[in-house]
């Protein structure tokens, strides 16, 4: 999408872009800045905007096509739903070139996505990319939805059928998202008509992180997406542990990642499951796992020695005796 | 330029002066009367804790006795902020106890808080009063035990929606028994149960008493023995209600509940059977807070209990009081100020309730004194802004979320700006406002015009071009709070106004078009701004022009903050350093 500038009325735009004098540090501001402590509002007059002129220095005079994915990589966020395109499936005529299509609850299509991520590390924006975007054809994207709009009956529910999961919207805090989910989880019987949000949070700590975080299981079908998703939420607090600094480390902390630690056993991920009992994850099949799992915790390889699946029995056997 | 106030009379003088606007305002008059003011003033509050550096603040009011500061940007709250951005508490409290141990009340809001933070609250300042904590995360139950035990004279202790470790229920056995001076209790937000008997001997001595929000954990009848040795409660948060019913414990909650009759503001209230629900009817008629948004009921159970509510002046609930319950509030809720309606069922797929555009016009029409809105409905028409703008002009809080992007108006197909137009033009006190909905840039023409007091706005999925941006940034007079998501403006604008971001808290950008390149631009040209990129990737390794994930903007005297985490990126002033990346681990 190529942005234009529309010339509409007095204001005089131009297109090629310098800093406007304007006077928006008038006296009156002072009484209006809500930090108590910026005591000196009067330097406005050493703003000289002649002298600050900025032009544009880009290499083309035009906005750029957006070329690689843009926007809404999902933050490492434990209890948001992960990130479906906002293009209807059924739309194929003003879809993004390159656009792996993908249905909201359709989660075997971004676990596809997700694989494919996991595959590429290290390099810095790989051609087909996350295929998370909001597709920057912003307005191909609304007139989709009209479209769809149009051909749908009316009525309340009349929105494409392929609805995406975007970041962050709607705009409703995780502690109420979590609330609900929780409390949902429990009831599904006990309120009429209500369907179940289908989410299932546990909390996952780590040895030697500040807090715990939160993660959705029936967001992920696999052991693999899970350990994806728990790498990137809590590589930040390895990454102080690499030992890295400096300009030199940023690119190394890209590449040395969570998994790159489990495999060296430094890490272990383990599970509290319905009976108390701490167990190493990925024993048990995927369904079973996330019908007992309590709590996550990624505990140091040293602590987690007695916890293979046959130390577990022993020590069950040594409370008896 | 002749008359000189001695200091002590100019110091009596401010003591009259409580809004902080006022002071920063005496404060530029004269050296002599900054020296006073800084002296004499004992409430500060912080917008955003870079703006300014903790030691400035401490040397500066040496005399605070109470700190309010704000970290994340509030885009954090719908987790558009990567973790790990920023926003720690520990820098201030360190200066504050090293400079100003008088200070008696912490309130943070989107900070990250750590148990050391806590402890070091508790060891520093002798008289401390009031800890409260809103979205903070980073501390564990621990922390909150420290201060329960050590903050002799603690009135207050709200953690209001945080993120914290539970490692179990007993920080409440860490108030001491000689502790009394309990006013407000807030532990909603913890998961583990407590010891329903300390919770029973802390209330029991605690005469002052007056506000108690319980966490899910507490049971029914937790809540009956607690009510009734606190019947002079004033704020209430349930516990859970979703204990079997029986019919002697039904009774005995009824009357536990006719027995506060200085019950203003009710809770809580997560998994209410509606079964229970009677047993508030006696305590209806003096609320005037209300928040049933946890509350899965219909709407027949709802109007029942909102028609006995006739003093009602705030009301939270869900999407599930429709149309019907709304059309009932309007008329039996004549004194309703501010409304929130939450999507019980935020996924779109499940959106199939019977509540519209029409419920909040009902409300507009019937509630004479509504100011703020916060509406969340799938989608929404021209005609209905137009009647809420013509029949509450009042308004001064109005956020509207069409859950449907790009939704535009359903009946006529139109984008809705002209409706939200109306709203700019007719609620000339409106102060916050957030749009959303198939909008055009026109839309944005009116609201940079009319738009005059509003002072925080917020933009997703709008717009068409530039031109938006520059709209509202050569308008909205009072603007200071800017955030935007997923609109398709780019550099132009930005730059153009740049001189307008100093006079603004704060702009946060996500999924937008500006460049790397006007964002290097704008850091070095703006001496006083912190230009933030936050970018999962390094934003060297691509083209300047090559948009960004995410920017922070925002004004300062402290200069680029020190303690950046590796994907958030600063433009150094010195174009020569380049994209610098500060991180103290």
């Amino acid at each position: 999408m190529s942005y234009r500038l529309l010339s509409v009325d007095k204001e005089e735009l131009v297109t090629s872009p310098c800093l406007k004098e304007r006077n928006y540090l008038g006296l009156s501001d002072c009484s209006s800045v809500d930090s108590s402590t910026i005591p000196n509002v009067v330097g406005k007059s050493n703003l000289n905007f002649k002298a600050t002129e900025l032009r544009l220095g880009l290499p083309e005079s035009q906005s750029p096509e957006r070329e690689t994915d843009f926007g809404l990589l999902s933050p490492r966020t434990p209890d948001e739903k992960l990130l479906f395109p906002l293009l209807p499936s059924k739309d194929n005529g003003s879809a993004t070139t390159g656009h792996k299509n993908v249905v909201s609850g359709n989660k075997r299509g971004f676990a596809d996505t997700w694989d494919e991520f996991s595959g590429v590390k290290g390099s810095v924006r790989p051609g087909g990319g996350i295929n998370m975007m909001l597709s920057p054809k912003v307005k191909d994207v609304s007139k989709s939805i009209q479209e769809e709009r149009s051909h749908a009956k009316g009525g309340l529910n009349n929105a494409p059928a392929a609805k995406a999961q975007v970041v962050g919207w709607p705009p409703i805090r995780s502690y109420r998202k979590n609330t609900m989910a929780s409390s949902t989880s429990k009831n599904t019987d006990e309120v009429d008509g209500k369907p179940g949000l289908g989410v299932l949070f546990v909390k996952v700590s780590m040895d030697g992180a500040p807090y715990l975080r939160k993660v959705d299981l029936r967001t992920y079908t696999s052991y693999q997406q899970l350990s994806s998703a728990l790498e990137k939420m809590f590589s930040c607090f390895t990454l102080g542990q690499c030992g890295l600094h400096g300009a030199h480390g940023r690119e190394r902390m890209s590449e040395i990642k969570l998994k790159d630690l489990l495999h060296g056993s430094e890490f272990v991920l383990t599970y509290e499951d319905k009976d108390g009992d701490w167990m190493l994850v990925g024993d048990v099949p995927w369904e079973i796992f996330t019908e007992t799992c309590q709590k996550l915790k990624i505990m140091k390889g040293s602590d987690s020695i007695g916890l293979a699946p046959g130390a577990v029995e022993k020590s069950k056997n040594k409370e008896r005796v | 330029m002749g008359l000189r106030l001695p200091s002590k009379v100019l110091e009596h003088i401010l003591s009259f002066i409580d809004s902080n606007e006022d002071r920063n305002s005496v404060s530029l008059v004269c050296k002599s009367w900054f020296e006073t003011e800084r002296k004499t003033r004992k409430r500060v509050f912080v917008g955003n804790c870079y703006a300014v550096s903790p030691a400035a603040v401490a040397k500066r009011f040496p005399e605070v006795r109470s700190l309010t500061l704000k970290g994340k940007p509030h885009f954090a709250d719908y987790n558009l902020v990567p973790d790990g951005w920023g926003g720690y508490a520990w820098p201030w409290i360190e200066a504050m106890a090293a400079k100003c141990p008088s200070l008696e009340e912490i309130r943070l809001k989107r900070m990250v808080v750590t148990d050391e933070c806590l402890e070091k609250i508790a060891a520093s300042f002798k008289d401390f009063k009031v800890l409260v904590l809103t979205s903070c995360e980073g501390f564990s139950t621990d922390g909150i035990a420290a201060i329960a035990a050590t903050c002799r004279n603690l009135r207050v202790l709200e953690l209001r929606e945080c993120i914290v470790e539970d490692l179990g229920g007993d920080w409440l056995s860490y108030f001491p028994e000689t502790s009394t001076s309990l006013v407000s209790l807030d532990f909603s937000c913890l998961d583990s149960e407590v010891k329903i008997s300390d919770l029973e001997r802390l209330v029991s001595r605690s005469p002052n008493l007056k506000s108690l929000k319980l966490n899910p954990a507490v049971t029914l009848d937790g809540l009956v023995s607690l009510l009734r040795r606190a019947p002079q409660l004033t704020e209430l948060g349930t516990g859970s209600f979703a204990a079997q019913l029986k019919p002697e414990a039904f009774s005995k909650l009824s009357e536990a509940f006719s027995n506060c009759k200085q019950l203003q503001s009710l809770s809580g209230l997560w998994d209410v059977l509606p079964e229970y629900l009677p047993a508030l009817y006696s305590v209806c008629p003096g609320l005037t807070s209300l928040n049933l948004s946890y509350a899965t009921v219909r709407m027949p159970d709802l109007v029942e209990l909102l028609r006995r509510c006739s003093k009602l002046q705030k009301l939270w609930v869900m999407d599930l009081i429709e149309d019907k319950g709304l059309e009932a509030v309007a008329s039996y809720c004549k004194e309703l100020r501010e409304l929130r309606v939450f999507p019980s069922a935020p996924d779109l797929d499940e959106a199939n309730i019977p509540l519209t555009e029409q419920g909040l016009v009902f409300v507009s029409k019937g509630c004479r004194k509504l100011e703020s809105v916060l509406y969340f409905c799938v989608q929404f028409t021209n005609a209905a802004l137009l009647t809420i703008a013509r029949k509450r002009p009042n308004l001064k809080c109005f956020r509207l979320c069409v859950i449907e992007p790009f939704a535009p108006d359903y009946k006529t197909n139109e984008p809705l700006d002209k409706g939200f137009k109306a709203i700019a033009e007719g609620c000339k006190d409106l102060r916050r406002l957030s749009v959303s909905g198939l909008l055009s840039d026109k839309a944005f023409k009116y609201i940079g015009k009319h738009a005059k007091k509003v002072r925080m706005l917020s933009i997703a999925f709008a717009g068409d071009s530039d031109l938006m941006l520059h709209h509202l940034l050569s308008g909205c007079e009072s603007l200071k709070k800017l955030e935007i998501r997923d609109c398709p403006f780019g550099d132009t604008a930005l730059l153009e106004h740049a001189a307008k971001l100093e006079t603004m808290r704060s702009l946060w950008m996500s999924s937008c078009f500006v460049s790397f390149g006007a964002c290097k631009l704008l850091s070095q040209k703006m001496p006083r701004l912190n230009v933030e990129v936050i970018d999962e990737h390094p934003p060297e390794t691509r083209p300047e022009s090559s948009p960004v994930e995410r920017i922070y903007i925002y004004r300062t005297v402290a200069g680029p903050r020190m303690d950046t985490p590796e994907f958030v990126w600063t433009i150094h002033k010195n174009p020569e350093i380049g994209v610098s990346h500060l991180a103290i681990k």
